[in-house]
């Protein structure tokens, strides 16, 4: 349980504490001048470039990297895999945290945070893409918050609450798997209509079926690299069943993760071979499309298989980092890089060091969020109060 | 490759993808029975 004293008690300079309220004090400025001055006061963003880092990292990267809560709930309450039940919290958390910030995101993309509902109330709307990916997200975003209230409420002591959210558990899971999958693909959809700005390369018609997978790939990566660094620096606060369960998550997820890497592989070359881009690969922006489908794809799924095989956990953790860098990779390459890839350099974007700023301070929101959860809320172990399942 | 109607184009791509899933299903099955079979071992 929460108790001020012994907040107050503890020393507050911690050298984590010092380095995110630094951040967290720079982001507060940028966040008034962006909200004061708009968008050329701190952005890059021109008619050409409109959407930048925030969309590219903050919102494309940020919904991706929070598949973890639709692919583990899917694999435990849906598949059966009961032994990963353990992972299900932190990752649940993990997509919560991660899609409040991808709205919190928008808001500085956006501005007028006050007309985030105006898509549902004020203007139809109904027939364009980017409808449906608010609408999911928000539905989502709710869903995830529903997921992650029995956790608050055993903290609480809320337990009529959590009892009611536990039944309906698999309920949850089906919506989210619902409107994820309809919302990670609709997100690689909005780049369809943009078929002369985007690089042949990474224009497919089958873009809402990469980012689609992409998700699953990101989902099952993050689980492990959270799982990762949860381990290292949360170890007391885990109880015996997640210890024993770690392993197992590792190599299971570890698994999955190298065959749906290779099923994207063969899906990439697919849409090469679809409309004859093969020319491609000789040029510049050939060779970067290679270093992604190889250095990023190729190369972590037969990591992955290695690791599995000859049981390195070692290997595994260091290839999920790897894999959760090669998302960035493909979402920037899609958003930022191969994106006007026609323009004269003089005309490309780059983000100004107050967008890279605010993308940090972000960043470092859902770290102390999810630290602070962490530590006094029941995540990483079984409430004693509660021993029936929960979600 | 050059085309001269668009049902030479698809005729060619659709060509390709045909062996590509056909390469695919084939490699797809290999590499599961490659990540599962220690475990197949350890149920023995």
């Amino acid at each position: 349980m929460f108790k001020l004293s012994d907040v107050l008690n503890r020393s507050l300079l911690t050298p984590f504490n010092i380095i995110a309220g630094i951040i967290l004090f720079i982001g507060l400025i940028i966040t008034a001048l962006r909200f004061t001055g708009g968008l050329a006061a701190v952005t890059n963003l021109s008619d050409y470039n409109p959407w930048g880092l925030w969309i590219g990292f903050d919102l494309l990267c940020g919904v991706a990297l929070a598949a973890g809560g639709y692919v583990t709930s899917a694999a435990v309450y849906i598949f059966g895999m009961k032994k990963y039940h353990s992972a299900v919290r932190p990752a649940i958390l993990t997509g919560f945290l991660g899609y409040a910030l991808v709205v919190l995101a928008l808001n500085y993309d956006v501005g007028r945070p006050w007309r985030l509902p105006y898509p549902f109330v004020v203007q139809a709307g109904t027939t364009s893409v980017l409808f449906e990916v608010g609408a999911c997200v928000l539905l989502y975003l709710v869903v995830l918050f529903i997921e992650f209230t029995p956790a608050a409420s055993e903290w609480l002591g809320l337990k009529r609450a959590r009892n009611l959210v536990v039944r309906l558990t698999m309920l949850l899971t089906i919506l989210g798997v619902i409107l994820s999958t309809l919302h990670q693909s609709s997100l690689g959809a909005l780049f369809l209509i943009a078929p002369s700005k985007l690089h042949p390369l990474w224009y497919s018609q089958y873009i809402p079926v990469f980012f689609f997978i992409s998700s699953i790939i990101a989902g099952l990566s993050m689980v492990i690299f959270e799982g990762s660094l949860t381990h290292r620096y949360f170890a007391a606060k885990m109880d015996e069943t997640h210890l024993r369960e770690k392993e197992d998550v590792v190599f299971g997820f570890g698994k999955a993760a190298s065959f749906v890497l290779a099923a994207y592989f063969a899906v990439k070359v697919f849409g090469i071979a679809m409309d004859d881009n093969w020319r491609y690969l000789s040029t510049s922006y050939g060779a970067w499309f290679l270093v992604e489908l190889i250095g990023f794809v190729a190369l972590p799924c037969l990591l992955y298989a290695a690791g599995v095989r000859e049981k390195n956990i070692r290997l595994i953790k260091w290839t999920a980092a790897w894999a959760v860098l090669g998302i960035v990779v493909n979402r920037f390459n899609v958003c930022l890089v191969a994106f006007n890839w026609h323009l004269p350099s003089s005309e490309r974007y780059f983000p100004s060091w107050m967008e890279i700023g605010l993308s940090v301070f972000i960043v470092t929101v859902g770290v102390v969020a999810f630290k602070f959860i962490v530590t006094y809320m029941p995540i990483l172990y079984e409430h004693p109060g509660y021993k029936t399942p929960h979600p | 490759m050059d085309f001269s109607t668009l049902q030479d184009f698809y005729t060619y791509t659709k060509g390709i993808a045909y062996i590509l899933i056909v390469l695919t299903l084939i490699g797809m099955t290999g590499f599961w029975l490659y990540l599962t079979d220690q475990d197949n071992d350890e149920e023995k």
